[in-house]
């Protein structure tokens, strides 16, 4: 493999590890669907990076984090939930990036791209997974008793709705290391798969997580190299989406065992 | 007498467009248990959360600054389906308080918590265990005062007989202060010191046999009291 292959692949498997981390919690706090369309938010952003040959990592990240901060702020305004709210905030963006992204540069946007990898873009893959990886090291005890107990939680001093905007954030972020290569339609399914699989299989949060990052990274691996050596397809995140699909299959069977 | 460890002057809480408790004042000395009691919504369980600082309300709610407080809801609306097993949870409350590992023994071995229950996930836990689980939680920190909402709501009597006992020990042994929301009065005469009665008319407060009359029952629930004998005589 090349040199740019390595670096791809290493990119790939750190969003792996954040996805397969970041999907346990959004599994417990019922918004994989929801978190689902967060990706979505960032259409728009690519799309005008596009439009106006700017990076696209600078104009996805500017609209899905602002997605992000919309969807908390409208959630605590309306009593909405958070699917409600996201598909609110989800319609619209969808809407707009399929309105002003280019349409030779769409599919790209909605599907990835097998892409060089500088080392730069490596390093802040790999800075953005340690701050999801630290971040939910740090906030996995207040988000478990705001999960099972709003009021529990608070009333032992965590304040739920910072725990609840962090992780919002941190989802967000995770979406960002993958969006590139997954693009905006697929890239949370790499967040609800393995986590979804790994539920199948245990009732321990450790376990929980670890089985989840398990599925995700091998998924990612399996992908990425049956597309480079078998299918040499130009878009790698459908073969690693069907890869984690099928070990959701696998979990139900072994659960039903 | 010693400074009040909680003291609430005109305390007024407003949901939405009601007025659930207006101008309410009292006070609560330390190692008293305060029964509140009343009829359906009014405002006995958002005044728990008032007092632990969840609500916002007007007037004012004063704590002694040693306080420590415990909550043991009425429900918790959790998923049961949850990946945790009760460990974990009383492991993540012991994390973010930064207490250790002993103390998390200690408030598990007071409610009776098995090592077995506690290596259940939390949606295989009967009623009563739930309802232990909460006590344990409660007791992390080790407070001084603890909040039950109904504690025995979804109990059968048996389990409700075990709560209450504990509920007794806790508060006679450790001299822990007890608010108690309870619709059981046979419950608020035997674990009470003060009762506070909250209704839509003035609120009135006092110990349990000066309060729980037939006539201050016939204003508080807008129905005459009955009493009932029961089989043995008790």
């Amino acid at each position: 493999m090349h040199e740019e292959q390595i670096l791809f692949l290493a990119l790939a498997l750190l969003f792996g590890l954040a996805a397969g981390l970041v999907g346990c919690f959004a599994l417990m706090k019922r918004m994989l669907l929801a978190g689902d369309v967060i990706s979505h938010l960032a259409l728009p952003g690519l799309g005008a990076a596009f439009l106006f040959k700017v990076s696209p990592l600078v104009g996805g990240a500017t609209t899905l984090f602002l997605g992000t901060l919309l969807v908390w702020r409208l959630q605590k305004k309306t009593g909405l939930t958070t699917d409600a709210t996201i598909g609110v905030v989800f319609a619209a963006a969808l809407a707009i990036g399929a309105a002003v992204t280019p349409r030779e540069d769409l599919i790209d946007a909605l599907f990835g791209e097998l892409q060089r990898v500088s080392v730069l873009g490596f390093l802040l893959g790999l800075a953005a997974t340690l701050v999801v990886a630290l971040s939910l090291f740090l906030l996995k005890d207040g988000l478990a008793l705001a999960i099972f107990s709003p009021d529990l939680a608070a009333a032992t001093g965590v304040n739920v709705d910072r725990v609840n905007l962090s992780f919002l954030l941190v989802f967000s972020l995770t979406v960002l290391v993958g969006l590139r290569f997954m693009g905006t339609l697929l890239a949370s399914a790499l967040i609800i798969l393995p986590a979804a699989a790994a539920r199948q299989l245990t009732d321990k949060l450790s376990t929980f997580l670890v089985f989840s990052v398990a599925v995700s990274l091998v998924s990612v691996l399996a992908g990425f190299l049956l597309n480079t050596f078998v299918l040499k397809l130009a878009l790698l995140g459908p073969t690693i989406v069907l890869f984690s699909a099928f070990f959701f299959a696998l979990s139900m069977l072994a659960r039903k065992a | 007498m010693s400074d009040p460890l909680l003291s609430v002057a005109n305390l007024g809480i407003v949901l939405g467009d009601r007025a659930v408790i207006q101008g309410l004042s009292f006070e609560l000395q330390a190692a008293q248990s305060l029964a509140v009691i009343g009829p359906n919504g009014a405002g006995k369980t958002v005044l728990l959360k008032a007092l632990l600082g969840l609500i916002p309300h007007s007037g004012t709610i004063r704590w002694r600054p040693d306080a420590r407080l415990g909550y043991v809801p009425q429900k918790v609306e959790a998923d049961r389906q949850l990946p945790l097993r009760l460990r974990d949870l009383l492991a993540a409350k012991a994390t973010v308080l930064k207490l250790s590992r002993a103390s998390l023994d200690r408030a598990s071995a007071e409610v009776g918590l098995t090592k077995d229950v506690l290596g259940t996930s939390i949606g295989h836990l009967s009623g009563g265990q739930f309802q232990k689980a909460l006590i344990a939680f409660a007791l992390l920190g080790e407070p001084n005062v603890i909040l039950f909402d109904e504690p025995t709501a979804s109990l059968d009597e048996l389990a409700e007989e075990r709560v209450y006992d504990m509920l007794h020990t806790l508060q006679h042994d450790r001299r822990i202060t007890v608010i108690l929301v309870s619709h059981d009065l046979s419950v608020v005469y035997r674990y009470a010191d003060m009762v506070l009665c909250l209704s839509k008319g003035t609120p009135c407060m006092g110990p349990p046999r000066e309060v729980l009359t037939p006539e201050t029952l016939e204003a508080l629930y807008a129905a005459p009291p009955k009493y009932y004998r029961h089989a043995e005589g008790r």
